[in-house]
């Protein structure tokens, strides 16, 4: 039996306030494309709590956020999410992967293998019995994406995980993304950074103060913006309240 | 002066020749007090992380007692084991009193209620830092606890030693529920407070010495298992 698809992701009337002030306000869209889905906006947007939202960690206050009908838990395991500060367990990094597997209830006989794989494919083999909490942001980083990966997951939520890089480190991580969605695992990752933007995308979702501005195909969004804002803000012009 | 370097002299003597009864009562003290801790551990360190981790009615009430309870004055304790294990009272049928077991039982009313708070702080310390992550990995809250625990194990040895401490240096609890009762249940602080009342200095100092000492030892090799540990671990 081939296994459900996990697109199209429907967001619908999707609002998130906190203390009165709306982070997220009536976002709808669909995403149903494969590749890399970037979430672009200033700080402050709802970029982040988007994701938060998608993976099941924050619950909306109105309207709805499914995975092919299905609302999203942060325990599936066909979906894994990964923090632009991620925080690592008090053990080397194999054993951090293993605790991953653990928690997904992956056979035991599999673990060695999973682990070499996502090490070899991160390139933190030399690493594997260093402690996690030791290793450099940039190496922390690509653990964080191994932990994420080792589980095959069809979607990858990341949250700025370039945010703290320097531009080797996020160089590093923009190619191992890539490689990831040509594996097909649907990426969908926040950033503010135009040009990683325009690196990785193969779609938009523009949001500014809550609201979803723009939603189009990446080489639509940069050659042809619909709204001024977006217009404004590829022109790194600072952007008006709406 | 002199007097006290004598008695320091005659205690080092008694200690170096591994007096009997020396050994006897430091022997005791060791039992009673590891095995309080043992007890008291399976008892509080579930106890604080489920306080952490687990919202329930009444929580704050119970972190209330229990940090009260941190600070209980142990003849209290004493008194109140005492009744319950005396012929009269209600575990008066099982012949505990005056017994080492008795005397473990005070210990561990004693020394549960700091472990089980320190246990609660270092947990819900741990909590705030992974708690996100975790649960973004997938974690459910019953696999939490038991990976805080382990994340926080080198702080829990730590907290679980300060019980050890308060266990191994009290003396009121012990001997209201202990008697002080020779080659039974006289244990080094009930001892030393037995011989300095009869003034013999010697044998108190040398006990108190003793009693310093086995702190040094277990303190420090506490430590190097952890940071043993600490360094296969991490």
């Amino acid at each position: 039996m081939q296994p459900a698809p996990v697109l199209p992701l429907e967001i619908q009337h999707l609002s998130f306030a906190r203390q009165g002030k709306p982070l997220l306000d009536n976002v709808n869209t669909i995403i149903e494309s494969v590749g890399i889905t970037i979430i672009l906006g200033p700080n402050g947007a709802g970029k982040s709590l988007l994701l938060r939202i998608a993976h099941g960690l924050d619950l909306p206050d109105h309207g709805s956020l499914k995975w092919n009908k299905h609302i999203p838990q942060p325990r599936d395991s066909w979906r894994t999410f990964v923090f632009q500060k991620p925080v690592f367990l008090q053990r080397n990094v194999q054993a951090n992967l293993e605790y991953v597997l653990s928690l997904h209830k992956t056979a035991k006989t599999e673990h060695d293998a999973l682990i070499r794989e996502a090490l070899q494919h991160t390139g933190l083999v030399e690493l594997a019995v260093r402690s996690a909490r030791t290793l450099s942001g940039g190496e922390q980083q690509r653990l964080n994406i191994a932990r994420a990966w080792i589980l095959k997951p069809k979607v990858m939520l990341l949250d700025e995980p370039t945010a703290e890089l320097d531009p080797s480190g996020v160089a590093t991580i923009e190619m191992l993304i890539k490689t990831i969605a040509q594996q097909n695992t649907k990426i969908i990752m926040s950033t503010h950074s135009l040009d990683q933007a325009k690196r990785l995308a193969h779609e938009v979702l523009f949001l500014h103060q809550g609201k979803l501005i723009e939603h189009t195909p990446a080489n639509v969004f940069f050659a042809q913006p619909k709204t001024r804002l977006a217009e404004d803000f590829i022109a790194g012009k600072l952007l008006n309240r709406i | 002066m002199n007097d006290f370097s004598q008695a320091f002299l005659k205690a080092a003597q008694l200690i170096l020749q591994f007096d009997e009864g020396l050994i006897e009562i430091v022997t005791l003290s060791l039992q009673v007090s590891m095995t309080a801790v043992f007890i008291a551990s399976m008892i509080s360190l579930p106890l604080g992380a489920a306080l952490a981790l687990y919202k329930f009615h009444g929580r704050g009430l119970v972190v209330a007692l229990l940090n009260t309870f941190m600070g209980l004055p142990p003849v209290v304790v004493g008194l109140v084991v005492y009744l319950i294990l005396s012929r009269s009272g209600p575990l008066g049928a099982l012949g505990l009193l005056f017994t080492p077991t008795a005397m473990i039982i005070a210990q561990v009313c004693l020394i549960a209620p700091i472990i089980a708070a320190l246990t609660r702080q270092t947990i819900l310390d741990a909590n705030d830092e992974c708690h996100e992550q975790l649960r973004a990995l997938g974690a459910r809250s019953s696999s939490m606890m038991g990976t805080l625990l382990w994340e926080t194990r080198y702080s829990l040895v730590t907290n679980v030693f300060a019980g050890f401490g308060r266990a191994i240096a009290e003396v009121g609890a012990v001997l209201i529920v202990g008697g002080n009762i020779n080659h039974s249940t006289r244990v080094m602080t009930t001892a030393i407070a037995l011989e300095t009342s009869k003034g013999d200095i010697e044998l108190a100092l040398a006990l108190g010495m003793i009693l310093i000492m086995l702190s040094l030892i277990v303190t420090s090799a506490v430590m190097s298992a952890r940071h043993a540990a600490y360094k296969i671990y991490s």
